[in-house]
């Protein structure tokens, strides 16, 4: 019996009357029968439960993208909500030498960035998948690039590739590795790469964990079986590991590659986007222009050109990881 | 030091501004503190000083302000390189501080979100000599006054008097062909000269359109429209710049920020770099901590020269501040009130003779100021307001010249140059972006 029926069950017959006569004693006993009955009803009680959710995602996500877009589309400044400018914003930074270098070098930092991090990020969770002593301790330790607040780290490694003091380069030189100081920082490429190694340092823990999580659910009997058919360590991996992590492994690439593509405070601590916009991405260059110039528009603008981008990856990501649910 | 009451806090304030029938003489008139409702407050926003003894002045000064007014007035100090973010907050949601310490050519960046505080700034520039014509240029926005200036944070070229000894220059250069000659010896001796040429707000847009100046160039003609970067001075300049960082300059400086050349003229490792006096402030506030490499104090060995001259001649871009009372403001009489006491020449005084040199007033009559006898090493800075010129020189210091700047376009067209690339496509690189900036 569904409740509903349940309760055309009690309302109707031969206690209906004295029901009546109650309800009409407690008339807010009423009106809770009108709500309860209301919420009875599962489309009422779904919608119901959604909405909280619903305004939060309204107010905190929607609002602000619909803001965003809208801003990009006007000449707004600090202080001047503007006029409707159409596309000239963006027409703007496409012909804009700096916008181009801050996109291409987004697509690098994001591209090697990710690459380093899932290379490093797996072979750190095939170590600690292993049994030996120490290991709660080693993974306990391995998450503190992760915790640490990034500007915090960022900064420590601002001292560690100083052009003048670097740590590392006091140590290459001492351990007769090389003969002149290494510009970290200084040198356009390798200032790009310095940012890298950091994010790859800092985000490797975030990728290593879940990948971590993710090997412990596969069945060691899979790897016995293949042992004892002959199979290196190598085909075991390819054969086995990776087919069963890929899901895990793409939903984790998947965040991590939204987070670095819109990757602010690394750089904007460690080189500022500079030397001469070597190291600038697209959140630093849309900061640049939206706060230290108050062009809100142009600023938005910058920042929403990373949207197409990241909504395709995203979309790719969502279909291969529902592809391969049903399968 | 007296202790400050009603009367005393409108006198002060009201004879400082010297205003013409209104406010503080009518105030002082009825002999009456303003009638400011109870409870209610103002909120003033500064940067974090590089001289802490100043701050705590002002701190001092915040709790008599507040009995004065019959107000509280509170202060609160961030990171300067926080301030745009606090300011964009506060003017896009309409509520936040109702004075904001404000940098560079701000006033014109804000205009809009801006009380009008004309009738401060004019009085209080009578009452001391007037202002600097370029704090005049950052603060007054068509016929109308945005901000009320502050002080300048002067920047001169701090250097080490015994290693210039050493290699035979008994004076600081006085041209730039002299001081890349000086400063060749300096790095062949493992001393060299030390700049940024980064993305860091203060030192490298400070060092690098000086430069420019000194050479004739510009960025735009008076008009503010047309583009004049692309000229045979700029060109020298940049070329001039290339032999100059490889011959004498720290080629790390391609990454400092702001705070590196402190650190590494502090440790001994340059021979002399621009700056505000911080590197000597900080020498004489840990006198035992820094030393030379003969272990003579640090502060003995610093002197401060003004930049060297070009073929243009000799200029500076400083750093100034100002106090902008904001418009979405409810308190904008009060805040008024508060910026004719603070900036009053009793109350400025204290502040001023607090920062040793450090920040020089933004009018003329300071530069008279006993305090300047004390300290014979800070008084390049007396002066040096004087050589001030504005970015987007020789155009009025807008929005225009304000995305410049914070898109560090002069700067990297040195930096490009310094990095490899032909002297004249860096120019061109760098008129082109000016050119879609100034359209």
């Amino acid at each position: 019996m569904t409740p509903k029926s349940r309760s055309r069950v009690i309302a109707g017959g031969a206690g209906q009357a004295a029901e009546a006569a109650r309800l009409t004693a407690f008339p807010r006993e009423a009106t809770m029968g009108t709500v309860a009955r209301l919420l009875e009803d599962e489309r009422v009680l779904g919608s119901l439960l959604l909405l909280p959710t619903v305004v939060l995602l309204g107010l905190f996500i929607a609002y602000p993208f619909v803001k965003g877009v809208w801003l990009s589309l006007t000449s707004a400044t600090v202080g001047d909500h503007g006029q409707f400018v159409g596309l000239a914003n963006y027409v703007k930074i496409w012909n804009d030498s700096i916008f181009q270098r801050a996109a291409a070098n987004t697509f690098v930092y994001t591209g090697l960035a990710t690459i380093g991090k899932l290379a490093l990020g797996m072979w750190l969770a095939l170590l600690l998948n292993r049994h030996f002593r120490g290991k709660r301790l080693v993974r306990a330790s391995m998450l503190l690039p992760f915790i640490v607040p990034t500007v915090l780290s960022t900064f420590a490694w601002k001292w560690m590739f100083d052009p003048t003091f670097s740590v590392l380069n006091w140590s290459l030189y001492h351990l007769g590795f090389i003969q002149t100081r290494i510009g970290w920082l200084t040198d356009p490429t390798m200032a790009l790469g310095s940012v890298i190694l950091v994010n790859i340092w800092r985000g490797m823990p975030f990728y290593a964990i879940t990948l971590l999580a993710g090997l412990q659910t596969v069945n060691p009997e899979l790897h016995e079986a293949a042992a004892i058919d002959g199979a290196t360590g190598w085909q075991r991996f390819w054969r086995i590991t990776w087919p069963l992590l890929l899901p895990v492994t793409m939903v984790v690439t998947l965040f991590s590659v939204i987070q670095t593509f819109a990757d602010f405070q690394l750089v904007y601590v460690l080189t500022g986007g500079g030397p001469a916009n070597a190291t600038h991405l697209f959140a630093t260059y849309a900061y640049q222009i939206g706060i230290n110039t108050g062009l809100l528009g142009e600023g938005a603008a910058v920042s929403l050109a990373m949207f197409p981008m990241l909504f395709i990856i995203v979309v790719i990501q969502l279909w291969y990881i529902r592809r391969v649910e049903g399968a | 030091m007296d202790r400050m009451n009603r009367r005393k806090f409108m006198k002060v304030s009201g004879s400082a501004a010297a205003v013409a029938g209104i406010g503080i003489e009518g105030i002082l008139a009825a002999r009456r503190a303003p009638a400011y409702a109870q409870g209610t407050k103002l909120h003033l926003l500064r940067w974090n000083d590089f001289v802490p003894a100043a701050d705590e002045v002002l701190a001092k000064q915040m709790p008599e302000a507040s009995k004065a007014l019959g107000a509280e007035v509170t202060l609160e100090r961030i990171n300067a390189n926080d301030l745009q973010a606090r300011i964009t907050a506060a003017i896009s949601s309409g509520s936040g501080p109702d004075i904001i310490h404000v940098l560079k050519n701000w006033p014109h960046l804000y205009e809009k979100s801006l009380a009008d505080v004309s009738d401060v700034s004019e009085a209080l520039g009578k009452a001391q000599g007037g202002f600097y014509p370029a704090m005049t240029d950052l603060c007054k926005v068509g016929s109308a006054w945005r901000a009320v200036p502050h002080a300048i944070v002067g920047g001169q070229i701090a250097y080490r008097k015994s290693l210039f000894e050493e290699v035979g220059a008994k004076e600081f250069p006085k041209t730039w062909q002299q001081y890349r000659e000086v400063g060749k010896k300096l790095k062949a001796k493992g001393y060299p000269i030390g700049q940024t040429a980064g993305h860091t707000f203060g030192d490298a847009p400070v060092f690098w359109y000086s430069f420019m100046w000194a050479f004739g160039g510009k960025e735009v003609e008076k008009d503010g429209k047309t583009v004049a970067l692309n000229s045979k001075e700029t060109l020298e300049s940049v070329k001039f710049a290339v032999g100059f960082w490889k011959e004498a300059c720290d080629e790390g400086g391609l990454a400092w920020d702001d705070s590196n050349n402190n650190r590494a003229f502090l440790s001994g490792t340059i021979s002399a770099t621009i700056n505000g006096a911080s590197i000597y402030v900080e020498s004489l506030r840990n006198k035992e901590k820094y030393k030379t490499d003969k272990g003579a104090l640090m502060h003995t060995d610093i002197l401060h020269a003004p930049n060297p001259a070009g073929p243009a001649g000799v200029f500076h871009l400083h750093a100034p501040f100002s106090h902008a009372v904001m418009g979405y403001s409810k308190n904008q009489k009060l805040a008024k009130d508060f910026l004719r006491w603070l900036h009053g020449k009793e109350q400025f005084e204290q502040w001023f003779v607090a920062q040793k040199g450090f920040s020089v007033g933004s009018t003329t009559d300071w530069e008279k100021h006993k305090m300047w006898e004390i300290d014979p090493v800070m008084l390049p800075y007396r002066t040096a307001a004087r050589a001030f010129r504005l970015y987007g020189y020789a155009g009025p210091p807008g929005r225009a010249a304000s995305e410049a700047e914070s898109k560090y376009i002069i700067t990297d067209m040195y930096a490009k140059a310094i990095q490899g690339m032909k002297p004249e496509d860096s120019v061109q690189w760098a008129e082109s972006e000016l050119k879609k900036i100034y359209a």
